[in-house]
Parts: C-alpha cells; sequence; structure tokens
C-alpha cells in the first residue's frame, strides 16, 4: 500500500500493568476515511490515544507520511499534523467557545472562512460563540470538540465515537460535516458505534477484537455481509435498523 | 474587526447573558458590612478593613503561584515559602544602596527607592524558581508523596542557604520614609504603607488577570488546569509552559515575601515557611487552579482575621480554619473549583 498515510505495525501497548494492545496492524490510506469498529473494551480508544502519543506504544511501530512517530511526545505528533477528537470530548469548559477555537488554531487567528464554512454544519457554535463552553449541552459540546479538529487543515483528523448521545437531527449534520471534509480530500480515522453512520461515511473498515484488529477490508463488503457482521460485531439485522 | 468577527459578536451578544458565579466576589463585601455593627467605630472598621486588604494582598501574591502551579501540573510545592523568604532578603539587598532616596519624606523618590528592590526580588525569586523546578521538582512529576517531601526538604535548605549567607539573627528591614505613618481620610488613620500595598495587589491581580482572560498564553494556562492532555493534543508544550508559570508564580511569591517584609520591617529565613499554612488555606478555600478564587479567599482569610483579632483576640487563629471549613462545606472543590479533580 504506498498511499497510506498511516501504518502500524505489531503495535502493543500497556496501561499500567495492563496489556491492552496485543500488536495491532493496519493502515490508514491517504484521503480515505477508515473506520476503526468493534465492541466495547476492544481497544479502539486505545488505538487512537496510542497514534497520538497519550499512551507510548511498548512495542511495534507507527509510522506517519513515511516517518516513525511511536516515540514522539503528544505536541510532536499533534504538530505533524495528527487531530484527535477524544472520545471525552474534552472541551475546555472554562473557557468560551471562541476560546476553544483560538486555542486550536495554532497557525494564528482562526481562518474566518473555515469558521463560516463551520458554522454551517454547526450554527449552534455561532449561537453560542462567546458562551463559556462548559454551558453547552452534550451535543454542541461534540460540535466544539470536532471543530477544534478541523479549524486549521490537519493530514489526518482521528475522531472518537462522536455520535455518541447525539439527537437524530445533529448526526444528520455530523454526517454532512464529515462527507464535506472527505470531498475535501480529508484523511479520516473514525471510530464509530452507530453502523449505519459507519455504513454511509466509511470507505474501509477495520475491526477490533481484544486488541487486534480481526478484519480488515472495504466498507461495502462488511455492510453487504449479515454474517460477518454477526460474527464481528455481534450485530443482528435489526439492531441496526 | 472584520465584518464576520463582528456579526460573531452581535450573534453572542443577542443570547441571554450567561451567568457568571457572583456570589464569591460579594462575600468580602458582606463580612466587611456584617463585622461594621460589631466592630461599632466608623474610623476602627475602616482602619481594620484597610489592614485586612492589605494583607490579604499579600497572601494573594505569595498564594497565586502555589495556585497555578497546583492546577497546571498536580505538583504539590510545599518549598513555595522558600521564594517568599528569597524575595525579603534580596529586597534587603536592594534598598542597602538606596538609602539616599528611601530616606526622604517625599512620595516620588521613596517609591524609586523601591524599584530596584521589587525588581530584584522578583528576578532573583524567578531565577531561583527555575532551578528549583528543574532540579527539584522535575523528576518527581506525578509523585505526590515525593513532592511533598522534596519540596519541604528544599524550603530547608533554601533557609540554611540565606542563614549561610546573611546569619541567622532576624534582619532590621525598614521601609522608605515615604510609606511610613499615615494619612487622615474620616477621622480614621489610613496607613500609607497599607494603601501602597492595595494598590501594588489590585495591580497584580489585574495583570494576572488580563493576562489569563485576554493573551493566548493566559488561555492555555487556563486550558491547562483544565485538561493537560488536550492542550498538548491541540500541539502545545505543556511542560514549557509550566516552566514559565513555575517561575512566574515564584517571582509573585518573592513580591508578596518585600512587601510582607517591609510590612513587618524585618527579614529572616523562616518567614516564607512560616506564611505555608496560610497561603494552602487560602487556595484551598479559593479552589485550587483559581486565581481569581484565590484572590477572594486571601481577602476573606485576612478580612476575617483582622475583624476577630480586633473583637476576639483569642480566636483569631481558629477563624481561619472555620471559614475554610465553612466555605469547604458549601463549596467542597472551594469557592471556584476549576479542575477536574
Ligand atoms: N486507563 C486505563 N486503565 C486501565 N485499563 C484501561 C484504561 N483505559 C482502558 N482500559 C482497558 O483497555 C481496554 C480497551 O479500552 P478502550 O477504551 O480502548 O476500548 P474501546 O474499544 O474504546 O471501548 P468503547 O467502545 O467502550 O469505547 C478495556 O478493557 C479497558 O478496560
Ligand atoms: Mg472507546
Amino acid at each position: 500500500m504506498s498511499d497510506a498515510l498511516l501504518t502500524l505495525s505489531g503495535v502493543h501497548t500497556h496501561i499500567g500493568r495492563y496489556h491492552i494492545l496485543h500488536g495491532v496492524d493496519f493502515s490508514v490510506p491517504k484521503g480515505r476515511t477508515t473506520m476503526l469498529l468493534g465492541r466495547n473494551g476492544a481497544g479502539k480508544t486505545t488505538t487512537l490515544r496510542t497514534i497520538m502519543g497519550l499512551w507510548r506504544a511498548s512495542q511495534g511501530s507507527i509510522n506517519f507520511e513515511g516517518a516513525s512517530i511511536e516515540k514522539m511526545d503528544t505536541p510532536d505528533v499533534a504538530r505533524a499534523g495528527i487531530a484527535l477528537v477524544p472520545e471525552t470530548m474534552a472541551i475546555f469548559s472554562d473557557l468560551t467557545v471562541r476560546e476553544n477555537i483560538v486555542l486550536a488554531a495554532r497557525d494564528g487567528p482562526p481562518d474566518e472562512r473555515r469558521l463560516a464554512w463551520i458554522f454551517g454544519f454547526f450554527p449552534a457554535l455561532k449561537k453560542f460563540w462567546l458562551s463559556r463552553a462548559g454551558t453547552l449541552s452534550g451535543g454542541q459540546k461534540q460540535m466544539l470538540s470536532i471543530a477544534r479538529a478541523i479549524i486549521e487543515e490537519r493530514k489526518l483528523i482521528l475522531i472518537d465515537e462522536p455520535t455518541k448521545g447525539l439527537s437524530p437531527a445533529i448526526v444528520g449534520a455530523l454526517i454532512e460535516c464529515l462527507q464535506e471534509l472527505k470531498r475535501g480530500g480529508a484523511t479520516i480515522l473514525l471510530v464509530e458505534q452507530n453502523f449505519r453512520v459507519a455504513q454511509e461515511v466509511g470507505d474501509l473498515v477495520c475491526v477490533m477484537d481484544s486488541g487486534r484488529i480481526a478484519h480488515a477490508g472495504a466498507m461495502a463488503d462488511l455492510a453487504a455481509d449479515d454474517k460477518l457482521q454477526q460474527r464481528l460485531l455481534g450485530l443482528s439485522l435489526d439492531s441496526h435498523q | 474587526m472584520s465584518a464576520a468577527e463582528s456579526q460573531t459578536l452581535d450573534a453572542g451578544a443577542a443570547l441571554p447573558q450567561q451567568k457568571t458565579d457572583y456570589v464569591p466576589i460579594l462575600l468580602p463585601f458582606a463580612l466587611a458590612l456584617v463585622a461594621y455593627p460589631f466592630v461599632g467605630s466608623f474610623s476602627t472598621w475602616l482602619t481594620l478593613t484597610l489592614a485586612g486588604l492589605a494583607m490579604g494582598m499579600m497572601i494573594f501574591a505569595m498564594a497565586s503561584g502555589l495556585t497555578l502551579v497546583f492546577g497546571l501540573m498536580d505538583v504539590m510545592n510545599f518549598g513555595h515559602g522558600a521564594f517568599i523568604s528569597v524575595g525579603a532578603y534580596l529586597a534587603m539587598v536592594a534598598i542597602a544602596p538606596m538609602a539616599g532616596y528611601a530616606h526622604t519624606d517625599a512620595l516620588g523618590p521613596g517609591l524609586l527607592a523601591l524599584l530596584p528592590a521589587i525588581a530584584l526580588a522578583m528576578i532573583g525569586s524567578a531565577a531561583a524558581g527555575y532551578v528549583f523546578e528543574r532540579v527539584l521538582v522535575r523528576p518527581v512529576y506525578g509523585q505526590h508523596l515525593k513532592q511533598i517531601l522534596i519540596t519541604m526538604g528544599g524550603l530547608i535548605v533554601t533557609e540554611q542557604v540565606l542563614y549561610a549567607a546573611f546569619g541567622p539573627q532576624i534582619n532590621p528591614l525598614p521601609r522608605p520614609e515615604a510609606l511610613h505613618g499615615s494619612i487622615d481620610f474620616a477621622g480614621a488613620a489610613i496607613e500609607k504603607y497599607r494603601l501602597f500595598v492595595v494598590i501594588v495587589g489590585l495591580v497584580v491581580f489585574a495583570l494576572l488577570q488580563f493576562l489569563l482572560t485576554q493573551t493566548k498564553i493566559g488561555l492555555l494556562i487556563r486550558a491547562g488546569v483544565e485538561n493537560k492532555e488536550m492542550v498538548e493534543a491541540l500541539g502545545y508544550r505543556i511542560r514549557r509552559l509550566f516552566v514559565g508559570v513555575f517561575m512566574a508564580g515564584s517571582a509573585l511569591a518573592g513580591l508578596g515575601g518585600l512587601l510582607w517584609a517591609f510590612n513587618q520591617e524585618q527579614a529572616h529565613a523562616s518567614m516564607g515557611g512560616e506564611m505555608m499554612v496560610l497561603t494552602f488555606i487560602v487556595i484551598i478555600i479559593g479552589g485550587l487552579g483559581s486565581v481569581g478564587g484565590c484572590f477572594i479567599g486571601a481577602v476573606l482569610v485576612a478580612l476575617l482575621n483582622n475583624y476577630t483579632a480586633f473583637l476576639l483576640p483569642k480566636a483569631a487563629l481558629v477563624s481561619t480554619i472555620l471559614l475554610m471549613v465553612v466555605v469547604l462545606l458549601w463549596r467542597p472543590r472551594g469557592l471556584y473549583a476549576v479542575t477536574s479533580r
């Protein structure tokens, strides 16, 4: 795979004395959206945090644009062009929405055009621009967390379960935002429990189980194969209608 | 401002105003009002209040760095008092050659005499802070017990170094003549030095607030107090930020030490250690990591201390502890809870 932007090979991660990732192998091709699926506790969040340098890989290598990043500190990983939307959203609640965005825009004041583009998907951010982020609703916090990751163009965007707890209308806005990012050529690694969302935005899919990749392939193939879904995700037809 | 930005500003302004938590801000005023009928005489009340405010400003300067250092990196610095002592001694060193200025009672030269002392105390304490962070704190990140032991050790070593350099005696440190005495106001004697301290304290607080709310570095500090992992994931090196905060906090403690030493008109090496309990109480009352809370906490503690010392001298010490207990019963994480801890 010559077009791989990110490649994990044999990545092991220990958290304290727990061995969480047991040799994770997969790559994220450039310009595509790769889904990372798996049951609760499979190690998806741990994988994203390991890529970001928030957990240190105890073994194996992580290659980004041809360079090893597994020993880099988190700020350097970020500056290499990787953005993270964490599972916890991790917005700065004491700061205003504007201030959250100002910090996310490392290279100077936020670009007005890009901001207007983001407001197009997430009008609530515009409405609450000067409010403390802590007063936002859960869904609005999620929008802010995503907005922080895309306010400047990044080479790779890691997103951890963005639809958790969102209303269908907002999930729609989110899908629209992801589609638009894709059209702009963005590379995304997306953890998602909502299979419908995964089906709609994913080009490729990796399924994790017990700290390993159990399956990798095209999203469309997995979506078309109920038996495979059943085996990998424990999904039955009526659970994702 | 561009059109788009003013538009977004308008969008914000059209909102129902966000609730700012004003209750803690009202507390010092409430306390002063409640104390008034007990004290009885206006002039006594005014004197006590001003003394309390001045004391509060000094405690604030000493404690503000401590609360940020804890908030940002979870570092328990029991050696923070070292910088208070260092500031006091450096003030003594710097004021000596200014004796000519210090002895006139004109206000201009009198204040001028203080400038080099303030500069030396702050720069020197910041430098001491840098060494302290590098040598003692950095090796024990994330290990609270070791932090407590090693920073306490650092305080003791600093005290001993000061004794070795300046001798074991208590050193007299007269204020510049211009800051002696008092001015009459509504029948109350307003001590000039206290007025000066209040002004310095307010300026320091205003500058800190400006830094923390209006500059990117300040925003990063506040963001880091809340979630340092996310600050790093956005691409900022929190360690570097922390060293800066540690040094600035040390400089403020040095300033606090200078103000306190001139207030007592003496400097000695153990004065920093003696203030530590008070500073810890203040930052706990204020909410760990909150500069605003620290300011209100310091003023509250000092006012209450002054009023009770006048009304019920024996209860003065207990009052501080009681205040902390009451505040924590009301708000278990302090007046302004910033961190998720
Ligand atoms: N800080 C931690 N300390 C100890 N164990 C942890 C920690 N974080 C995660 N784990 C463990 O690692 C395993 C993988 O967790 P992870 O959060 O990566 O799963 P996940 O696939 O993201 O699950 P979910 O879908 O529920 O978010 C789990 O068994 C979890 O208990
Ligand atoms: Mg997870």
